[in-house]
């Protein structure tokens, strides 16, 4: 078991024909994901490196019976990209693209309520289960299966998080990147509830960065409804107020958001918080003893 | 990005929001013209600058006479105005705003936001303008009334009369004040804001609203679509090397330590920063590189990295994932050699090929330290840092 996917979701890529689009999508074929095809409006009826490109999200679903979709569409056009998906009731879309307006994310959020699409990121490296389903840019290779969810902010930083699991021999079950922008799909709380319905998985490793309150809210959430352990890492304890630090989401604003003030709430909460990025699979460990 | 008071002053009169007369300057001699040409006076003279605390500093002036106005604005051309938020440093004053003074009854606070919580676009109201609505928020929250808007269907005249009441404005009053909320949200969605400040928004003694300050955020990514907002920035504004990397799509921002990083991701370039303290050092700056660390483009990091006099050193920490780390080593190793490193180099690699990756690194001949992990890393740099004091 894992969460989100598994080797019998089908996918398509939207904006398979770009470069970026494309080489993700062999990727993941590589790696064994069921990739049954893409669209690119205007392109529909031609294949590309053996994947068959359709014009409308509604006409490749009907034709490959595709559960879920990853985008590569450039940021004007993006959010247009996951509201034909979640139109076209896929169960799950990752959209990777980087610099959607904040704007069209609030209206995609709104678009959201009341249908039955899980939507992951945007700005997000997406979501792999190892040894079954890679949906995204991630690297397979650094990756195990086992029993270990991670779910993050960041892209890298989840890679660094995977690789030092992977080095010490624990395996992930699935790993989520939900994106470092201010409104985005699925949440950190979303991603814990998975984790904790999911047989499969026995601990978890969260990895928030400064800005918002999300990580306060989802330490709440696994003090009073999580029963397996958590580990977490919050980047950016020297970064300074009032600056962007990369991603769109990552402000300290009005000095609320700090990394030291998350921190505390987490350790209240019962999460074992590593202060130093290198040591995030064994703040694991201090909590998790693997059977 | 961020605009000087008087643009937004601009664009909140192009949208119907109520915004004391007034003009920009950049003499003496137009100050005295424009203060005429306004009216009677009082007038107001205020330095124009992208920082908030001007009154405090001295860059807020009443002048009762034209002649008056020509002084203050003379005096305040030139100076270095120093706030709570320009910085040590502070910031020069090249121009000022003259506008017409008003006799304010009482003042009140409006802003609008995209909500992170409920993914809205959400109107923060309050009756104590003129402060600083954290300080507000810390001390009285109950004072601070918010309202979400629905993406869909726009901010409702239900809703405008609800904050109009929060904020004790009735009768003639409250039907202005639906006026200006409605100008305030078209103005946000109209300019893809992050967030747009009215502190204060001021009841006149003759029961007018008016926007006596403004501060707009806009949204980075949606600059595409506003090509004129592109005209309004002022770079004098700006940090050089924070533009310079705009222009390379490099993500960099300044600091005050000595231990220049290079990274690639935005969360790993943070945590990098974060090791280096964890470790004894302290970093002189935020540098995502992005994705893709070719030749060009690690060149330009480190150009920018070595163009703040304070570094002494660099890390370079590269998750490369995708990337080929043998490819990450010829840029490493490219770029060091155009810019003639001399201060010490470490470097750490992940990925695929990356034994062929330090491989390269340890033949090249130049002085770069290959680290085992970021932690390694972290240590080695600010070792060297502090060995070569």
């Amino acid at each position: 078991m894992s969460i989100m996917i598994d080797s019998t979701t089908r996918v398509i890529t939207q904006g398979i024909t770009g470069a970026t689009g494309l080489f993700h999508a062999q990727g993941a074929r590589d790696y064994g994901t069921l990739m049954v095809g893409g669209v690119t409006p205007g392109k529909g009826g031609s294949t590309v490196d053996g994947f068959p490109v359709y014009d409308t999200v509604q006409e490749a679903v009907a034709k490959t019976g595709a559960t879920a979709s990853v985008i590569y569409v450039p940021p004007p056009f993006a959010a247009d990209s996951i509201m034909e998906a979640i139109d076209a009731g896929l169960e799950l879309v990752c959209c990777i693209t980087e610099g959607i307006p904040v704007l069209d994310m609030v209206k995609v959020k709104q678009y959201l309520v009341g249908k039955k699409t899980r939507l992951v990121g945007p700005n997000c490296p997406g979501v792999i289960t190892p040894g079954q389903c890679k949906i995204g840019i991630m690297p397979g290779y650094i990756h195990t299966p086992g029993k270990v969810g991670v779910v993050s902010r960041s892209g890298t930083l989840t890679y660094e998080a995977v690789w030092q699991l992977t080095n010490i021999g624990l395996g992930q079950s699935t790993c989520v990147g939900i994106g470092g922008d201010p409104v985005n799909g699925t949440s950190h709380i979303d991603c814990l509830k998975l984790f904790e319905e999911d047989p499969e998985t026995e601990a978890v490793i969260m990895i928030g960065e400064i800005g918002g309150s999300a990580e306060e809210d989802a330490a709440r959430f696994v003090k009073e409804n999580m029963t397996k352990p958590v580990a977490a890492y919050i980047a950016g304890v020297t970064a300074p107020p009032g600056k962007r630090m990369g991603h769109a989401g990552a402000i300290i604003s009005g000095g609320k958001g700090t990394a030291t003030e998350k921190v505390a709430v987490l350790r209240e909460c019962g999460i074992s918080v590593a202060d130093s990025p290198a040591d995030m699979a064994q703040a694991l460990l201090k909590v998790y003893k693997p059977k | 990005m961020n605009i000087h008071e008087y643009q937004a002053k601009a664009i909140l009169r192009k949208h119907g929001v109520p915004v004391p007369d007034g003009h920009v300057c950049y003499n003496g001699a137009s100050a005295r013209e424009w203060a005429k040409r306004l009216g009677e006076g009082p007038w107001v003279v205020k330095a124009q600058i992208h920082a908030g605390g001007r009154g405090k500093g001295g860059g807020v002036k009443l002048a009762r006479t034209a002649d008056e106005v020509k002084q203050t604005a003379r005096d305040m051309l030139g100076m270095v105005l120093r706030t709570h938020q320009t910085g040590p440093d502070g910031k020069v004053v090249t121009r000022v705003l003259v506008e017409n003074g008003c006799n304010i009854d009482r003042e009140l606070y409006v802003s609008l936001v995209v909500d992170r919580g409920s993914s809205k676009v959400t109107v923060m109201a309050s009756t104590e303008g003129g402060m600083d609505i954290e300080e507000v928020a810390a001390k009285t929250p109950e004072k601070i009334f918010t309202e979400a808007i629905d993406p869909l269907v726009g901010l409702a005249p239900f809703q405008c009369r609800k904050i109009a009441l929060s904020l004790g404005l009735k009768g003639k009053l409250a039907g202005k004040a639906v006026k200006v909320l409605e100008g305030l949200y078209n103005t946000f969605i109209a300019c893809d804001c992050a967030m747009l400040e009215i502190n204060p928004l001021v009841v006149t003694k003759e029961e007018n609203l008016l926007a006596l300050d403004a501060k707009f955020g806009f949204d980075d990514n949606a600059i595409f679509r506003h090509p004129n907002l592109g005209d309004m920035r002022d770079f004098d504004e700006e940090d050089p090397n924070e533009i310079e990397a705009s222009q390379h799509d490099l993500s960099y921002v300044s600091l005050n330590g000595n231990i220049g990083c290079l990274v690639n991701g935005a969360g790993l370039a943070m945590a990098t920063m974060d090791i280096i303290k964890f470790s004894g050092g302290e970093p002189a700056n935020f540098l995502d590189v992005g994705g893709g660390a070719t030749i060009e483009r690690v060149t330009e990091a480190f150009k920018l990295i070595l163009s703040d006099e304070n570094v002494k050193g660099i890390f370079v920490n590269i998750f490369g994932g995708i990337m080929k780390c043998d490819v990450i080593a010829t840029g490493v190793i490219a770029a060091a050699r155009q810019v003639e490193l001399t201060v010490p180099l470490v470097v750490r690699l992940e990925g695929t090929n990356v034994e062929i990756g330090k491989k390269m690194l340890a033949d090249s001949g130049l002085n770069i330290v290959a680290a085992d992990g970021m932690a390694d890393g972290a240590r080695k740099i600010v070792a060297a840092v502090q060995g070569g004091k």
